[in-house]
Order: structure tokens, then sequence, then C-alpha cells
């Protein structure tokens, strides 16, 4: 089936056009355009489809969490035509055969491309390397490694990591947090977690590790990306490190764009993520990190949770919220209508940069003819009450509930295919 | 007042007061011989605790026998660093079999915020994690008022481990509202980040500040902090910390010397000290039972003078 969409403004520049979606790709850009379908896009903006470096799917292991299925709907939601499967499943994807399944799924679901990340070591104990080579090889394809949820905290293990995966173009994904500063850690240790005596997750645990791996990464010439930034302190480390000239890349989420540790003081366990919610000058500094490109993309870390894991006390609750679903009006309303990224700049931190690390051919493509038709339509005047009951996702741990958000994603397409609509998946 | 008794902060000056003088009328009941008033009869108080706790637990239930309320003595045992079904499902528990009260002690922070978005009755924080203890910082007040006659202005020194500590949490809030002025004094390492923002001082030496104060109040330190290195012996840390014989020779003579319990004798307080003239540790104790008579009566409802007219 062929679409067209009526009157949009590509990168919401310039005069409005049609775009024709035909066999996959972007077939024609014009006026007085014809398809099968016809979507009137008055209004809307169309980005390259979205791409996610950091999402938790669950499935294998916890499919009453998420599954691949419901997960990618989510993403397409969304407005993502890719995303990257984060490794800390039961069992693990430390190795080619969990990562082909879950590449498979991907495939065979068709909501959206999921491209597995590999466990950077066995069982993500920190101990010894899993078989990266046999992952980047297999059909998956993988380019990302991490240990996300755990950090890969042993400097040795680290140093080889990032000399190893050079073979084969590959970046080490760090979750940046010291484990013997975060014993226990419960949320930004501050004037807030002194009040409420919650164990503090101090921002050194996380720039230490930072700071120690941007050094290793020089020092063996290899590529790292740092997960899920959430500190100034930390802005300005990889700042530093880019300066230096170093294959050093970062990723901030949604959330850490938006909320402060002023959520933990209800004790809803909703509020709580690793790394925690920070103070409002992170807030300030990661926002102005995005916009100057210090920090190279928005990633969503969106990990659902059974609601038994998260209907508890703060202490004993998972860590993690939702997010695939949220991300890009979460982004307009902290960058774009306070005029910090242009439309243009969103594709880049959206789609173009992290397709671009995760080395995804097919993704972050500029809206031109003859590209793949992996494409986002967004209506920036569609504003909308987040209503956790209303997600795709199989998880309800939004911690956007209630927020006004500008800006909905109103089409997604998967290589011409429509994924979703209006807030629902296809 | 508020339906529950979750942080100190919750009091306004008005409710702290009104609980205190509440308090006091509560104290003559236990000088009687029959130390029983009818005000909660056909109520039903819950005490809920996931953390042992035999000195909390007995006060809150010898308060509500006292006000001839049914007391439950739920023991949800194992629960406290199992997942937390166990909190909803027992308070969903206690609900379906008509609980007015609950006073929940949990090992973790919050809990009793959690447990009050899911009850209808009231609930009563007997300290949480490393949170709250108010009811201890309104029996410690209580005690305070009762032998120095005032809280305003006092100078109330509290020593030990600040970090760790709902008792002090809860103290400091109180105690603001109360109008008394606080000064904090532990080694660094037994502060948490963030300190700075608290209404009190903050002192790293207990010398400089023994003979300014009113009150000082010792807090236990666990013996397990040495092992995270929070300081390096119990040695030392009595020795640059320890309320002991020559350091009481500092005190003004009208400076009383509290301990909210459990002690540990010979590290944060010498046996001489805890037994001594100055100590109110027995009072504390004593107090604890009227501070909590009057909590559960004024959250239950009460408006008329808890005794009735006859002395009031």
């Amino acid at each position: 089936m062929s679409w067209v969409l009526k009157n949009v403004t590509l990168y919401g520049e310039g005069d409005p056009v049609d775009v024709a979606l035909h066999e996959g790709v972007i077939a024609e850009i014009g006026h007085g355009l014809s398809a099968d379908e016809e979507l009137d896009a008055t209004g809307c903006v169309l980005l390259p489809g979205l791409v996610d470096l950091h999402t938790h799917l669950r499935e294998p292991g916890r499919e009453d969490a998420e599954t691949v299925d419901t997960g990618t709907q989510a993403a397409a939601v969304g407005g993502f035509t890719a995303v990257h499967a984060m490794a800390n499943t039961e069992p693990v994807a430390d190795t080619a055969g969990v990562v082909e399944q879950v590449w498979r799924l991907g495939q065979e679901h068709g909501h959206c491309d999921v491209f597995p990340v590999g466990a950077v070591t066995v069982g993500l104990a920190g101990k010894e390397m899993a078989e990266l080579g046999t992952m980047a090889d297999s059909a998956a394809r993988v380019r990302i490694f991490s240990d996300d949820g755990k950090c890969v905290s042993d400097a040795s293990l680290m140093r080889r990591a990032l000399e190893y995966v050079k073979a084969f173009d590959g970046v080490i994904a760090q979750h940046a947090q010291e484990p013997r500063l975060t014993d226990g850690a419960q949320m930004n240790e501050g004037v807030n977690s002194s009040m409420l005596g919650l164990a503090g997750w101090p921002a050194v645990a996380e720039e230490a590790i930072i700071a120690r791996d941007c050094l290793l990464t020089a020092h063996v010439g290899g590529r790292l990306h740092v997960c899920h930034i959430s500190t100034a302190g930390s802005v300005e480390l990889i700042r530093w490190a880019k300066g230096k000239g170093w294959d050093v890349t970062a990723e901030v989420t949604p959330h850490h764009l938006l909320l402060t540790d002023d959520c933990a003081r209800t004790y809803d366990p909703t509020f709580k993520v690793n790394p925690p919610l920070r103070t409002q000058a992170d807030v300030d500094a990661l926002r102005e990190a995005l916009a100057d490109g210090t920090i190279d993309a928005v990633a969503t870390d969106h990990a659902p949770h059974a609601l038994e894991d998260k209907e508890t006390e703060w202490g004993a609750a998972a860590m993690g919220m939702t997010g695939l679903e949220t991300a890009l009006a979460v982004v307009v309303q902290t960058m774009v209508t306070t005029g910090r990224l242009t439309w243009r700049q969103v594709a880049q931190r959206m789609s173009e940069t992290p397709a671009r690390i995760g080395r995804l051919e097919g993704h972050g493509r500029p809206l031109a003819v003859g590209e793949p038709a992996n494409v986002t339509l967004v209506d920036p005047g569609a504003a909308w009450v987040v209503d956790p009951a209303a997600m795709a996702s199989r998880s309800r741990n939004t911690p956007f509930a209630g927020h006004h958000l500008p800006a909905r994603v109103k089409a997604t397409f998967l290589r011409g295919t429509l994924t979703a609509r209006e807030g629902k998946p296809v | 007042m508020n339906r529950h008794l979750l942080s100190a902060a919750d009091l306004s000056l008005d409710d702290a007061t009104l609980i205190l003088d509440t308090a006091t009328e509560m104290a003559q009941v236990s000088d009687r011989t029959v130390k029983k008033l009818p005000t909660l009869r056909g109520r039903t108080v819950v005490n809920l605790f996931f953390e042992d706790s035999t000195r909390t637990k007995t006060s809150f239930e010898l308060a509500a026998k006292r006000l001839s309320a049914d007391v439950i003595n739920f023991a949800a045992k194992g629960s406290s660093v199992s997942k937390g079904e166990t909190l909803k499902d027992t308070a969903l528990t206690l609900e379906a079999m008509g609980s007015d009260a609950v006073v929940i002690r949990h090992s973790w922070s919050g809990a009793p915020v959690n447990l009050a978005r899911i009850i209808r009755g009231s609930v009563v924080n007997a300290g949480d994690g490393t949170h709250e203890h108010p009811t201890q910082a309104l029996l410690d007040a209580f005690t305070m008022r009762q032998k120095l006659g005032r809280l305003e202005g006092l100078k109330v020194t509290i020593v030990g481990d600040i970090l760790h500590s709902r008792v002090a949490r809860s103290n400091v809030l109180l105690l603001k509202t109360l109008g008394a002025e606080v000064t904090l004094v532990a080694p660094p390492t037994l502060f948490p980040r963030g300190v700075d923002s608290w209404p009190a001082e903050v002192s790293y030496d207990l010398d400089a500040v023994l003979p300014k104060s009113d009150v000082v109040m010792m807090l236990r330190v666990q013996r397990e902090r040495m092992g995270a290195a929070y300081f390096p012996s119990a040695r030392e840390y009595s020795r640059r910390y320890g309320l002991d014989v020559d350091r009481v020779l500092a005190l003004q003579d009208h400076t009383i010397v509290m301990h909210p319990g459990p002690m540990v004798r010979g590290m944060e307080i010498a046996s001489e000290v805890a037994d001594g003239l100055r100590s109110t540790i027995v009072d504390q104790v004593t107090n604890g039972v009227s501070v909590r008579m009057a909590v559960l009566y004024l959250l239950l409802g009460g408006s008329e003078s808890a005794i009735g007219s006859a002395e009031a």
C-alpha cells in the first residue's frame, strides 16, 4: 500500500509539501501527489523515524512487564522506528542465541526494528567478557554493548572491552555508577535525601566512572557511549573529553530533562529510577548540554515494571520508568517550546545521531527521495494529557501521569508501513 | 490536626502544643490506681510492626489500652526487605477488619506514607527506616517542657549518628516548630549531605557545644557502622563524642541528659551518666505512654477534654 502525507513541513522548515511513501521508500516529494491512502498532515512536522539507544523490552524473562511485541508497539506510538533492546533480560543477552531471538521477535512483530544490545560481561556479572565478537557477527549484528543496570566497574575489564570491540566498530555503552559509592542507594544524595532518610546516590559516583572511562577510551583509542547522564558534573566531563577529540558520546533521558528529586518527597516509587532524578541545577545543565551538542542524543531508558514491583515501599521498589510514548513530547516541552532546539536538531538528537552511534543502516536517514520510508509525523499543536491506562506499553509506570504535554505523534511509518496512528498501534 | 501523624513536620505549633497539653492530662491518669479511660472504647488500634521494637510497641499498646481501645498486635515478620506486596496486602487486610488506627514501624523510610495512601483509617508513624519517629520527638519535647518549664529558646544539643537517626530528624523538625534551637553534633561521616539546609546548627566539636546546652540528647551509635568506615573504632568514637563523667562536669546545673534508647552503655553514654541525676531516660519512657495516649486520642477524633471536665 502506498501513502501520501499531504501538506507537511519537512523538519518543520519551509513550505508544506506532499510526501509519497511507496514500496518502503520515500518515493516522491512535491505537490498534488496521490496514493492508495492519503493522510492530511496540515500543520504537521515530518521527522526521520526516531531511534532509541536505550530500551528495556523485558523479553525474555519478564513478559509480565513488557514483551518485544508490546514494547515495540509503545515505540511505534512514540514515533520510533528503531529501538536498542538492553541486555538485562532473563537470560541475559550475552550470547548470540539470545540476541538473535530478540532480533527475530522484533522482525516478526514488525512494529519497530529491534537492535539488541549485547552484554559486556557474562551474566552482567562484571567478571568475564561475554562473546562480543560472536554477537557482532550474528544475525542481530550487535554493535552496542552494555551491562546497563550495572556498571562495568572493573577498570581493567572496561579497558579490554573498549579495546576488543574496535575490531568490529563496536561501542561500549557504560552505565556509569561506582558501586561502592552507591551501596543501597535510593535517590539523589542531597537536601531531599537528607530529609527523607533515603540512602544517597551521589553525583560523584557517576562522574568518577565517566572521568575514568573517558581516559581509558583515549588510552586505547576506543569508542565510548555514556548512558543516561544525569548531573551537571557529567556534562562538564563529556565536554572536556570531546574537547580533547576523544570518541565519546552521551545520552540523556527525557525524565532527567524534566523532573527533579523533589518528586521523591511523595515516596511514590514511580519516581524511583537509576540514575536518580537530580536537582534543578542538573536539569538546567542537561538541557543546555543537549542544546549545544555536548549531549549527543535523547534516549528513553524505557523501563517497564509490573505493578507489584512499583506498588510498594520506596526502598523495596524496582528502579525505572516507562518513556517511549512520552519521549518526543517531553523533548518538545523542555527543548523546542523553550527555543533551545529546532525541529531539525530534534531529528539529529532523536534519530540521526542515535542511528550513527548504533551504526544502523536505514534509520536516521535524510528526508529525501529514495531514502527508506522510516518517518514520524508530529502534530506540534496537539496538546495531550498523559494517561497511563491508555498506553500501549504493558506497564503503567510513567512518571508523567496527568502531565499536560505539547505535541503528539500523529503517525509512524516503518519502511512505508503505518505502525501507529493518533496514539494507537496499528 | 491531620488524620495521620507521619512526620513531625505535619504538626503546626498549635497541633504540637495541643498534643503536649493533652499528654499532660493523660499523665494524670497514669498516676491513678485505675489507669484507664473509656475514651476509645469500641475503637480498634493495630500495632503493625515490621521491625522489632519491644519498647515502642509496648508503649503504644499500653497507651491504646489505657484509652480502652481494642489493640491488635500484627506481627508482620520477615517482611522488611521482602517485596512490598506485604505492606499492601496487610493494609487491605487490616482495612477489611475495620481498624480505626494503624501504628506502623517499618525498616523502609516512607512506608507509613505509602500505607496512608492505601487505608482509610489513621496512620501513626512509629519509626520508619532512617526517616522519622514523630512520637519520640513529641515525648522528648514533653520531657524537656516538664523538666525545664519551657521549649521556646531552649538550646538542645543532639549528639550521635545523625545520618541514620529518625529520632534526630523528627526532633529537629518539631523543636524548630516549638521554638527551640537545635545543634547537631557528630563526626562528619555521620551527617547526611544536605544537612546544611536543616533548621539546625552543625558542629563536629562536642566539648565546644556542651557548656551552652540546656538539653543534651545522646543517640545510639550502632557498632556495625564501624564496618562501613564511618569511624575507626568504638573507643575513638566514645573518646570524641561519648558523654562521659568528665564531660558532664562542663554542663550547666540545670542541663538535662536524654537518650531515646536503647543505649549502648560505655559507647555514647557512660553508665554513671545514664543513671545520674540529670538523666531523664526513665521519665522519657513514662512520658512516652502519655504522649502516645494523646496522639491516639486526638487522631481518633477527641475534641473535648480527654479525661472529662473534673480537672480540666
